[in-house]
């Protein structure tokens, strides 16, 4: 009964990796640039949710699409200003970049609020259900919940929406799409709302989860849910949540058998691993190299 | 033949100079010891920088894992000093030593990755080897791991002047040339008998292995090294003073290096805003002139201007 509590509490902290792995995957799919700073909407989501909930006292669903919301105006911000002028850069120039903004969005934070960690209010009373011995807490089926309706509706809107065509139309070959008259800006503009939406999204649910959030909380949370992208096949967004899903197991299990301090390394040996063995993911196609 | 180790002389009674000229200095405490102190920072964060100079501004290598074989060269040395009572220098050299192992180990699966997958592979080894040594009762855990201060002005100088010697002759042999060819197209030097992999995990062992001399002289500097000090933020200052300086330019990331490390002197009182002045100039640096400051120019080129036909 122990293993399948570990995994119940890995399909939890999964699907919060899933959802950040989300905004990775689909950036990187349509202009090719690992967003570093897309841990830190994450965090930003977080905090939004916090001062909804604690200050302004709205419900968890409310501060949910407020946090959902701005985060997405912020995303398109970090495009427009910073990675817009990198679209013909080298990636090592776009890389960095990334790497700055992350940075200065993390510190940018401190700078304002201190570094202090603050305690996520409880939103919802937290029970907890009896399955066959397994403990299953309220909060766990919310957050799993959560997550579900979002993915679902992801992929409504990629595929059955014209801006979901348009975004894979960008993805697959962005000057075709130019000339079929496609706005690419905006479609590029649209996906990195999208992705940080579901990443502020998935910053309110892991306050909820796990009631404690800093400024540099996202830097992990973000480099993991990376792996889950690559996991999954970076570019693919099934590939995003079943990468995301199968870490969260992954790093639970790891705990379980008593090496909690090591589950970081876990995370870093499957990404090194799959990078050795399989670098396009677990439902990536390989693509041979063109000179 | 004569010219070229003329100007081999010129900097030897340079770096001999300078070296006389700050010993002076000290031993008339002149320069009291918290400037003693950022002297040797600077130091080893020219070492750090030209270390990870071959890797990236030479190689064209995009490594963010640095600080982990820093990691390991302190560590080492730490051990060797510390637990085993051997002596300093060889302390240093093993350290340095053991960097390099790392960096093969590290090099020879990772470097076949290109670009955006290499560099968050060495991102992911320098954790790893962080979290080894976070979990490894015998150097501390987490609390850190006492060292003897061991360090001085001669170590860190005749350090540096090693790293810079070793490297810039490496970068102006066929095997630097080769090394450069793989930075400006891989599929290129390929096709034209390079043996690309031999040379993109020699360049990142030697990176490693003057990363890893750092890091000894680090480790002997401060009294204490904790697991904490080698994080990725460390891993990001090296990269800065690289991409600053200029991608591919050796006097470009010693200058970046010397100028940041007196910049973050005056701003130690200041974490954050020395964070948000780093973060802003990586960004403004890479939209306005993605080539660092420096470009691929050297120092000395720029006294080689009138010359007709300038010899390299």
């Amino acid at each position: 009964m122990e293993w399948i509590q570990q995994l119940v509490n890995g399909i939890s902290l999964g699907s919060i990796y899933a959802l950040i792995a989300l905004g990775y995957t689909m950036v990187y799919g349509i202009i090719k640039l690992i967003n570093f700073a897309h841990g830190d909407v994450f965090m930003i989501g977080s905090f939004i949710g916090f001062y909804a909930i604690a200050k302004w006292e709205l419900g968890f669903f409310p501060a949910l699409l407020l946090a959902m919301v701005v985060c997405a105006i912020f995303g398109v911000l970090i495009e427009r200003i910073a990675y817009k002028r990198l679209r013909n850069a080298t990636r090592i120039a776009a890389l960095i970049t990334a790497i700055g903004v992350s940075l200065l969005i993390e510190y940018t934070t401190i700078y304002f609020r201190g570094a202090q960690p603050a305690a996520y209010p409880e939103v919802i009373t937290n029970k907890s259900f009896d399955v066959f011995g397994v403990q299953i807490s309220s909060t766990s089926i919310l957050i799993l919940s959560v997550a579900i309706v979002l993915m679902i509706l992801l992929q409504f809107i990629v595929h059955k929406t014209k801006i979901g065509k348009a975004m894979r139309a960008v993805s697959h070959d962005a000057d075709a799409a130019r000339l079929m008259g496609i706005n690419v800006d905006n479609t590029i503009s649209a996906t990195f709302a999208i992705g940080s939406a579901l990443a502020g999204a998935a910053g309110v649910i892991f306050g909820v989860y796990y009631t404690k959030i800093d400024p540099l909380m996202g830097v992990i949370p973000g480099v993991k849910a990376f792996i889950a992208a690559v996991l999954g096949g970076i570019g693919i967004i099934p590939g995003a949540m079943v990468g995301g899903m199968l870490l969260g197991v992954v790093e639970s299990l790891v705990s379980a058998l008593g090496f909690s301090l090591w589950r970081d390394a876990a995370a870093f040996v499957i990404l090194i691993l799959i990078l050795i063995f399989r670098p396009s993911g677990i439902f990536g196609k390989n693509a041979r190299e063109k000179v | 033949m004569m010219k070229k180790s003329k100007v081999f002389w010129g900097y030897a009674v340079l770096a001999l100079v300078i070296y006389a000229v700050v010993q002076i200095l000290i031993s008339t405490n002149i320069l009291d010891i918290y400037y003693q102190n950022m002297l040797i920072t600077m130091c080893i964060n020219i070492m750090l920088a030209v270390s990870l100079h071959i890797v990236i501004g030479i190689t064209g290598q995009f490594s963010i894992g640095h600080a982990g074989f820093l990691a390991v060269g302190a560590y080492v040395s730490a051990i060797i000093t510390t637990k085993l009572l051997l002596p300093f220098p060889l302390a240093i050299f093993l350290g340095a030593l053991a960097a390099a192992v790392a960096g093969l180990i590290v090099g020879i699966p990772t470097l076949r990755l290109k670009g955006d997958y290499l560099a968050i592979a060495t991102l992911g080894f320098a954790e790893i080897i962080r979290i080894i040594f976070l979990n490894t009762d015998y150097v501390g855990g987490a609390a850190g791991m006492q060292v003897l201060y061991l360090s001085n002005w001669s170590y860190a100088f005749i350090g540096v002047v090693l790293t810079i010697l070793v490297i810039s002759n490496f970068t102006n042999s066929r095997h630097g040339r080769a090394c450069i060819s793989i930075r400006e197209d891989e599929i290129a030097a390929d096709a034209m008998g390079i043996n690309t992999t031999y040379y993109k995990v020699v360049a990142f062992a030697i990176g490693s292995f003057f990363a890893g001399l750092a890091g000894a002289i680090f480790a002997h500097n401060f009294y204490i090294i904790q697991p904490t000090t080698f994080g990725f933020l460390k891993s990001f200052d090296i990269l800065i003073f690289v991409v600053l300086g200029g991608l591919g330019s050796l006097s470009g990331s010693v200058i970046a290096a010397i100028f940041l490390t007196v910049v973050s002197a005056y701003l130690a009182n200041f974490p954050e805003t020395r964070m948000i002045i780093y973060s802003l100039v990586l960004i403004v640096v890479m939209l306005y002139r993605p080539t660092g400051l420096m470009g691929t120019k050297e120092v000395t080129d720029l006294f080689k201007f009138g010359k007709k036909g300038g010899t390299k």
